[in-house]
Formats: structure tokens, sequence, C-alpha cells
């Protein structure tokens, strides 16, 4: 009687320490699970489908048919300061590899026009080597370390949320070869966004 | 002297900086997109909290005011939003994420070879493999899908563009000689609809070096946004 009270106390010792190791591994599963991996894994209710990743199971979805551009951004502001009416339009339908070709004389019209004074910024660049960059309106994004549009250190290497591109572009435009020019034209006063942002995914502040 | 000059021409331009500025960082950037729901109002990439990861985001649908107006802007089922990816620094996209609105949710495809690229990349079909998937959250509901090690979010955000537009106005109109210090964020309070993914970079061919003479020993993509309208 009693032994068999120690059998089964063993029995479901046994058996919950079984359960841990299961759940460790379904853990290890759960990490690796894929929507296409052909098992039903991680939260899926049916293989490769349900859960909050896949598509719901049983659903049949229409992806078919071609879709053609309407808008297009790499650096912030581009098209918004140097693109004129007239051409606005056409630059957010214009692909990447053709930009600089249709783009950057009427860029660098549009930058004497803001600054007639401009000669190089603090890049060190002049008006068309500045605008040459910029009508390639794609964001640089380094492979490793720091992602910042401008931070001191690093220059153009990816745009983080809390970056004030605004006092980059105000600074690389008016500020001269040494950023002193213009001095009320260089930084709007604005140097952060008026919500703070998360470390974690998804990064952006919850909605007011 | 030289500062007022400028401000003198830049005042006597008035309206026709006005049109050249609009608003922002690409809110609202041109007329045929300004108001649709095809208009990006931002683009960020950069470095997860997990440096092995990156990070893209994508705003779209600007200047939502708090309550109704945010909470009944949707997402278009017609309108692709289209991540693209640049490795060998020749400015055509070989790699794009695409994510389209079905029903309750936001469907994700990639990243993998488009379809189209370089002087067709205006035009995109949605890739045949299988998509992932994330609920669309509402303003109280959030929702976070992860799945083979990248994770998606797509609902409404506050924006996070910070600019002091309206003082940027009174000095193209000239009606003030610079900027206030500090300035006011006109953005501020405002919110737009994201689409936030992160992945790991080992899902992309290695960047070029040579690209940034800023860091010209780091590899670097060359990455933008694209939305699209199914035709």
């Amino acid at each position: 009687m009693k032994s068999f009270k120690y059998i089964t106390l063993c029995a479901t010792l046994a058996t919950s320490l079984l359960f841990v190791q299961c759940k460790d591994e379904d853990d290890n599963v759960i990490i690796n699970a894929t929507c296409t991996d052909g098992i039903l894994n991680g939260e899926e209710t049916g293989i490769d489908c349900g859960g909050s990743a896949c598509t719901p199971c049983g659903e049949v979805l229409d992806f078919s048919g071609t879709y053609i551009q309407e808008d297009q951004m790499g650096r912030p502001g581009i098209n918004t300061i140097f693109g004129t009416t007239g051409f606005k339009d056409a630059f957010n339908v214009t692909v990447p590899s053709e930009m600089q070709a249709a783009f950057q004389n009427k860029f660098q019209t549009n930058l004497l026009t803001l600054n007639p004074a401009y000669t190089t910024n603090a890049l060190g660049l002049n008006a068309e080597d500045f605008t040459t960059v910029l009508s390639n309106d794609v964001l640089w994004l380094a492979q490793s370390g720091v992602t910042t549009y401008l931070n001191g250190t690093e220059i153009l290497t990816g745009r983080a949320l809390s970056d004030d591109v605004i006092d980059v572009s105000l600074l690389l435009i008016f500020g001269g070869p040494d950023g002193s020019e213009n001095p009320g034209l260089t930084s709007d006063g604005v140097p952060a966004n008026d919500a703070t942002f998360a470390t974690t995914f998804p990064y952006l502040a919850d909605p007011f | 002297m030289k500062k007022s000059k400028l401000f003198t021409i830049i005042g006597s331009l008035g309206i026709a900086c006005l049109s050249i500025f609009l608003i922002s960082a690409d809110h609202m950037d041109a007329p045929a997109v300004t108001g649709t729901t095809a208009d990006i109002t931002d683009f960020y990439a950069f470095q997860g909290a997990n440096s092995s990861n990156f990070v893209f985001a994508a705003n779209v649908q600007g200047l939502l005011a708090p309550g109704t107006p945010t909470e009944q802007a949707t997402f278009d089922e017609t309108i692709l939003i289209e991540f693209n990816i640049d490795h060998n620094n020749d400015l055509k996209e070989d790699l794009v994420i695409q994510a389209i609105k079905r029903g309750d949710s936001m469907y994700f495809f990639g990243p993998s070879a488009p379809a189209f690229s370089g002087t067709e990349g205006t035009k995109s079909t949605i890739a045949t493999s299988t998509p992932n998937r994330v609920m669309i959250s509402t303003v109280d509901n959030v929702q976070i899908s992860e799945n083979n090690g990248m994770k998606f979010f797509a609902g409404p955000r506050e924006d996070p563009f910070f600019f002091d537009f309206n003082q940027y106005n009174e000095v193209l109109a000239g009606t003030a000689s610079g900027f206030d210090n500090p300035g006011e964020d006109t953005f501020a309070g405002s919110n737009v609809l994201s689409v936030v993914i992160e992945f790991p970079k080992s899902m992309l061919p290695n960047g070029t070096t040579g690209v940034n003479p800023y860091a010209p020993a780091t590899p670097i993509y060359n990455v933008w946004v694209e939305t699209k309208r199914k035709q």
C-alpha cells in the first residue's frame, strides 16, 4: 500500500519532469517555426496555417494582379525640399537608378534658389556633388554598427526614429562649410519627438 | 548683410517657396499622392535592439488626429507597401519585402527577389510564397507576430516625425527672420499608420563597401520604400 503510494508519487514526479522537458523542446520548436516548414508547430492550428503569424486555415486569399508605383521615399524630405511643382509627381514614380539623370540638375537649381550663397556644406560637398548624392533617393543602411542619419560621429548610416533629420538637412543646406552660416536657419529648435520611443519592437510609440 | 539678403530672396519667393517646402519628411510630398492611402509620410531603417537584426518602418496616411480619425483610419487592400533592398549598389532592388492588407490582417512576403527590378521597378506582382501575417492593431489592442526570426506590426502609431513646420512657413513667407529656440513641433499629438518589420540581417547578402564616403569600410545597403496601387 505504502510502496504503491511511492510508485504513484515517483510516476507523478517523473511525468511532471517529462512535461518540463517537453516544454523546453516546444519552446525551441516555436522559435524555429515557420509558416512554410510543412509541420504543425508554433501557434499554428493546422499545418502552416492559423495562429497569429500564418494565413488562417482554409482561407484562400487573392494576391494576384499588377501593382504600379505611386509614392517613393529613401532619405527624408528629398522630394519635399528639392522637388518643385511640375516634377514632384514624376519623381515619386521614377526608379532610383534613373533619378540622377532626370533630377540632379533640377535639384541643384532649387538648392541655389533656397540658398543663393551656397558654396559647400559641412560634408564638404559643393552644390553639384550634394545634389548628386541626394538625387539618388535611397537611404544608406550600414550592415553593421550604429545606424543614424547623423549623430555627430556616424554620417548617413541609416535613419533611427530619434534622428533630427530636419536639423541635419537645414545645416547642410544653409550652414555653409563649417555649419556656422545662417545660424537662425540651421535648426528648427525641435530636437526631439513629443513621445518617447520604445526600446523594443515595434519601437514607435503608442498612438495618442 | 548676407543673411538679410537671403531672407529677402526667400521672402520674395513667397508662395513659390511654400510649394517647394510643403510639409515635412515626405508627408504630402507631391500633388498626386497627397491625402491618399498611398501617401508615404516617413521611412526608417535601423539596427534593432538585437544588433543582429534590421528594423524597417514605413508610415502612411499622416496627420491623423487622436480619437475618431485615428480609429477609423485603415490600410487600403489595393495598396502594396514594398520595402526595397539593393545590396550591390547599382540602385536596383535585389530583394523586396512586401506588405498588403487582407481582411483584419497585414500579410508579408519576403525578403525575396522581385518579379520586376531596375527600370521596370515601378511595377510589382506579389510573391507567390507563403506569407507571414499579423492582425492589424487598433489603438488599444497591440498585435505583434513572430515567425522565422522575423517580427511584424501594422497599425496606428504616434507620428515619430518632429519639425516646427509653422515657423518654417513664417520664415519662407518673410514674416519671421529665423526659427525659434525652442521651436514648436507641428506634428506633436498626431498619429500615422505604421508597418514595422524586424528581421535577421542574415536574410540579406552582404552590402557593398566604398558606397558611403563617410564610412568607406562599412558595407552599405541602399534601401527605400514604395507604395503601389493594384491596377
